[in-house]
């Protein structure tokens, strides 16, 4: 009886290791959210600017992107990883995850972006163009810095969303903090203590993001 | 000298600027009155090039402002224009708002910016508000650091759409005072107002628009307390 209750609490029981185990399970969602948010961003504000100039393209590229953000991101990642080697083109987890997250992550800031690029009231574009400024410094100095300040919040939402819903990497057998949490709990049989720690692994990666928005939308109060 | 020679402007289908006929010398100041959507603003903006124009010619200083080869943007550094809304940069402080221009368009310094910046400011009365951020400031402040702003690339002429339209009634003294200033300092305006009383003290003539086409221009006491076509007596007597 007594050794029986020592095996299984010493195949269940959770150790320190296992903690390293999950670090090292959520450095993995921190690189693939990391690629997928910055790389995302810059292509996601391209998208959000074509969309914004060209009724040809909202209808072209709106409609593609729309696709993106509108079928489950379960579907396309295994839609992409499942595909690609049909095409010849065998990819790994990791590529094939980064890849769908950066085109799911593009499609949701390409909407932000667009939103940001028309919160500039066409007026004040106007004023900067009567300075003699070119398009592209009344883009820069003017168009960014007060359409940003309009969207800091949403662009916060989807960062915080794609790095939540970068667990659904796992579906392709890419270790990320989920998957190794679900790893554990098979092995261990004690979800609650992991699924806790787990919930605040997610906690310090998305704090620092709200946290860092939050002080740049203070600062950049228009008062 | 600007002038304008048999203009059309059409939106679509609709033509809005008729053929229109103006020229303004070095040192006028002209202003334009006329009822809403009759093309006041429209003209204006072809006059800078924001808006195309259909059929003529605009022709400043010797360069004709639609000919594809023209530079917009070196052409745009000698209008200055103020819009009906102030559209105050929001993001940065008056002074930055004023020295924006120079150091991108005009390739100044830092600290030359800065003190053509200042210069300006202090001109129109915002001496003490370089470090404000303009949301803090009132409708009239802001407008007059929208004539600051345009001053600051040192323009040959001034183009006004409304400015003082979106102000509340306390507000529109202090911006027609500066006006007057630039009137004072012998800058080329073109004005396009609804105060009458300033249109006939301020300026050297009054055009009246009346649907796209200018129906009467002449000098403004005159076209004021005596105008010759009945639509501009019909204007003039709505408005008072
Ligand atoms: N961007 C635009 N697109 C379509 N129509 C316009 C545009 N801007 C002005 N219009 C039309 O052109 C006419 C003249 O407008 P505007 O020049 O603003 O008149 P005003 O300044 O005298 O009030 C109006 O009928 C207006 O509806
Ligand atoms: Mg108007």
């Amino acid at each position: 009886m007594s050794t029986e209750v020592n095996a299984i609490q010493f195949f269940s029981g959770f150790q320190v290791s296992d903690l390293w185990y999950l670090a090292k399970g959520a450095g993995g969602t921190i690189v693939i959210s990391a690629i997928a948010i910055s790389v995302g961003t810059i292509l996601g504000c391209l998208f959000g600017w074509a969309l914004s100039v060209s009724r040809w393209a909202n209808m072209t590229l709106g409609s593609v992107l729309d696709v993106f953000r509108s079928v489950p991101l379960i579907i396309q990642l295994l839609l992409f990883f499942n595909f690609l080697p049909i095409l010849g083109l065998p990819v790994g987890p990791f590529a094939a995850g980064t890849i769908v997250l950066i085109f799911y992550t593009a499609a949701l800031v390409a909407q932000v972006a667009r939103g940001g690029i028309e919160a500039v009231p066409s007026s004040m574009r106007n004023a900067a163009r009567s300075l003699g400024m070119t398009y592209w410094q009344d883009i820069r100095y003017v168009v960014m810095p007060v359409g940003l300040r309009a969207v800091l919040p949403a662009w916060t939402g989807v960062a915080l969303g794609v790095l939540k819903d970068s667990a659904l990497v796992s579906v392709l057998g890419y270790i990320e903090l989920l998957r190794a949490s679900q790893i554990l709990v098979t092995r261990t049989q004690e979800p609650f203590i992991i699924l806790t720690i787990v919930g605040l692994f997610y906690f310090a990666l998305s704090y620092p993001i709200s946290k860092m928005t939050a002080r740049l939308e203070q600062r950049w109060q228009y008062d | 000298m600007i002038e304008l020679k048999s203009v059309e402007k059409k939106f679509g289908d609709i033509t809005v600027l008729k053929g229109i006929d103006l020229s303004v010398e070095k040192g006028e100041v002209i202003s334009v009155i006329g009822a809403s959507g009759s093309g006041k603003s429209t003209m204006l903006y072809c006059i800078n090039a924001l808006e195309k124009i259909q059929s003529g010619q605009i022709i400043v200083d010797g360069i004709d402002v639609h000919a594809d080869q023209t530079n917009l943007n070196e052409l745009r550094r000698h209008i200055g224009m103020v819009f009906q809304q102030w559209n105050s940069f929001p993001h940065l402080s008056v002074l930055d708002n004023v020295a924006l221009a120079p150091k991108l368009v005009l390739g100044k310094s830092k600290d030359e910016a800065y003190s053509i910046a200042e210069k300006q400011l202090k001109h129109v009365g915002l001496g003490d508000k370089l470090d404000v951020y303009p949301t803090r400031m009132s409708g009239g402040q802001q407008q007059r650091l929208a004539i600051a702003r345009a001053l600051a690339m040192e323009p040959d002429y001034m183009l006004f759409d409304e400015v003082t339209s979106a102000l509340d009634p306390e507000l529109v003294g202090e911006v027609l005072d500066t006006l007057r200033l630039l009137r004072d300092d012998g800058m080329t305006m073109i004005v396009v107002t609804h105060e009458i009383s300033f249109a006939r003290d301020v300026s050297d003539r009054v055009a009246f628009f009346h649907q796209g086409v200018i129906e009467e221009i002449g000098q403004a006491q005159q076209l004021i307390n005596d105008p010759q076509k009945e639509r501009t007596q019909q204007f003039l007597s709505n408005v008072r």
